[in-house]
């Protein structure tokens, strides 16, 4: 009986691409990023088991309210608890920017890699993917938004559909310095078929590149998010984002300004992070950048 | 170089028809009704058979294209379905406001970030160096709004500088625009100046390791002049790319910037129809702004060979 591969065998073709430089050392602001980014994620994630108050639940006589013992943070002018919303409305915020990141990947992926091997469709898919990159992000979110109506599902697609042509580049600039390599040449002589060689010998360049894109994604999904519900044009007011916390506040920023204060702040704070976690990668996974700055 | 500069040309026709293609089709194949979507849940038979009627929604998909091309090559947009205008004129009333900020930002982000982005590089690794790359992530990392309520919060209401909200045409008298519209400028140059930062500062750091910038110095050629005549002509074209790419980032950021300082420009006229649910009007704006991003890519593109004569066609 054969031995089945041990699946750290079994991955070894994929991860033995990303290789990170001996000996490096993380320094503390990506350090810092990372701990920041645990807790909110962390927080989001059990926001309810620890949120003081229902996050949905009105109270006509502590609108407005200042922070005290029993609101921490506040309340906003339906008399809900800020704090429980600020911490539940990362959940839908979250889960948007990391969809948005791993489908456009997906997608792009796939759609960079043939486009990169296969000089027919690249003519075709290139010029798709201009078009696509030259109609500016935001506007074609609401429209698709405004098309498919306010659902969860509908915002993320319509923030994931515009970022699929970078993700397409990145993939396709990668594939066509390495399909000029003698490996895949090999591959080609030996009659491996083309699925094959796109998937297990070309596909695993792209992989470090993609981990830093996503990273970007992610991050400015979220706050895509946000401009899309401040716009009028984000998920539905019922769910509480950080976005739709922050365009509600809108209308009482003068007479409160924490109202878009807190979670602008959660919001950026996580967005920085991210995009701070986002550098680290890329000067950890490409050499190349790396040599240029110093 | 005439040759290329007619290849380059001609290459816009093709992305410029597929954005069409693409905006045409994204009203018809959105699954459902799209006349019951515009119109929304509260319809009678009535409104929706005239938002059909004035969408052309009836006829067969090849004979709606050909018609809605026909009208797009003689300039025309459609009518918007809440006030009837033509869209085009809709765009003519609201774009100057929208484009006086747009111009204003973008020459001040340019004064701004190039500066920085060169003494980053010149002062690598330093605090000046770390700052501006802090201001960099930092400008990514907050959303246009909230730049925009927090300047609002410091200039306009604690330090009374500038008034709060609104919009005067420079006609009305220079001082008085600028007054008006510095606050929205500045917010909407923040991210704009995070991101030409860093490309300047990235490129400049390139060529500042190049072997003519020691000849020049060992020439006791001044700082100043090796930094912003040898090094900065060379590193122009990604600076010049980024500030042509980042042009869509600054129209996404001009619609909520206008909604924030209450600025009557397109980007107020397009949040008002997505509210509305106005179809033409966002089609035409989405079509209008490709539009400008493809030629002014172009224009830079073509640019390319002033900054660097190197690049020859």
């Amino acid at each position: 009986m054969a031995a089945s591969p041990q699946p750290a065998a079994r991955l070894q073709w994929l991860f033995g691409a990303i290789a990170l430089p001996r000996g490096w050392r993380v320094g503390a602001g990506p350090l810092i990023a990372a701990a920041v980014l645990v807790v909110i994620v962390a927080a989001t994630l059990a926001a309810p088991l620890i949120v003081p108050h229902d996050p949905m639940a009105m109270d006509a006589l502590q609108r407005l309210k200042g922070p005290s013992d029993v609101y921490p943070l506040g309340t906003d002018a339906y008399g809900r608890d800020m704090l429980s919303r600020v911490v539940t409305g990362g959940r839908v915020s979250l889960l948007i920017g990391i969809g948005a990141a791993v489908i456009s990947v997906a997608i792009g992926l796939m759609i960079g890699l043939v486009s990169g091997f296969f000089r027919l469709a690249d003519a075709i898919i290139m010029r798709v993917m201009d078009s696509l990159m030259a109609i500016p992000s935001i506007l074609l979110a609401i429209a698709l938004v405004a098309l498919n109506g306010p659902s969860i599902w509908s915002v993320m697609g319509a923030i994931t559909i515009p970022e699929i042509p970078r993700v397409v580049r990145l993939v396709r600039s990668v594939v066509l310095s390495a399909r000029e390599e003698p490996y895949v040449e090999a591959a080609l002589a030996l009659g491996s078929s083309m699925p094959k060689i796109l998937w297990q010998h070309l596909m695993p360049n792209t992989l470090a590149p993609l981990i830093v894109q996503g990273t970007y994604i992610c991050a400015s999904a979220i706050l895509t998010e946000a401009i899309l519900s401040f716009l009028g044009a984000g998920v539905s007011t019922e769910i509480p984002t950080w976005g739709n916390i922050m365009a509600e506040g809108r209308v009482y920023f003068q007479l409160k300004p924490s109202l878009i204060f807190w979670p602008g702040l959660m919001l950026s704070l996580c967005i920085l992070s991210i995009n701070l976690l986002g550098d680290t990668a890329r000067d950890l996974l490409d050499p190349r950048l790396k040599k240029r700055e110093a | 170089m005439l040759g290329y500069i007619i290849r380059r040309i001609l290459a816009v026709i093709p992305v410029m028809t597929i954005v069409a293609i693409f905006v045409f089709l994204l009203l018809r194949l959105t699954p459902g009704d799209p006349a019951a979507i515009i119109a929304g849940d509260m319809a009678t038979p009535a409104q929706l058979e005239r938002i059909r009627t004035s969408l052309g929604l009836s006829d067969p998909l090849h004979v709606q294209f050909v018609t809605w091309v026909g009208l797009l090559l003689k300039g025309e947009l459609g009518t918007s379905l809440i006030s009837n205008t033509p869209v085009t004129q809709m765009i003519g009333q609201r774009i100057w406001p929208t484009f006086n900020i747009a111009v204003l930002t973008i020459v001040l982000s340019v004064l701004i970030a190039v500066p920085m982005g060169v003494l980053a590089a010149w002062r690598h690794r330093t605090w000046v160096d770390y700052a501006v790359m802090a201001f960099s992530v930092l400008g990514f990392s907050i959303p246009v709004f909230v730049i925009g309520y927090l300047f609002i919060q410091a200039f306009a209401i604690e330090l009374r500088w500038f008034p709060v909200q609104g919009y005067a045409a420079p006609s009305e008298g220079f001082g008085k625009f600028l007054a008006r519209a510095i606050l929205p400028c500045l917010t909407l140059a923040t991210i704009y100046v995070a991101l030409i930062a860093r490309m300047t500062r990235a490129s400049m750091l390139e060529v500042l390791g190049e072997d003519y910038i020691r000849t020049a110095r060992a020439k006791g050629v001044k700082e100043t002049v090796v930094l912003f005549r040898h090094a900065l002509r060379n590193a122009a074209v990604p600076i010049m790319t980024i500030i042509g790419t980042g042009f869509a980032l600054l129209i996404g950021g001009v619609v909520v910037t206008e909604s924030v300082f209450n600025i009557p420009g397109i980007g107020r006229l397009t949040v008002d129809a997505i509210l509305a649910r106005d179809y033409p009007v966002i089609q035409g704006m989405i079509l209008l702004t490709s539009g400008l991003y493809v030629f002014i890519n172009l224009v830079i593109d073509l640019s390319y060979t002033f900054f660097d004569p190197r690049i020859r066609y």
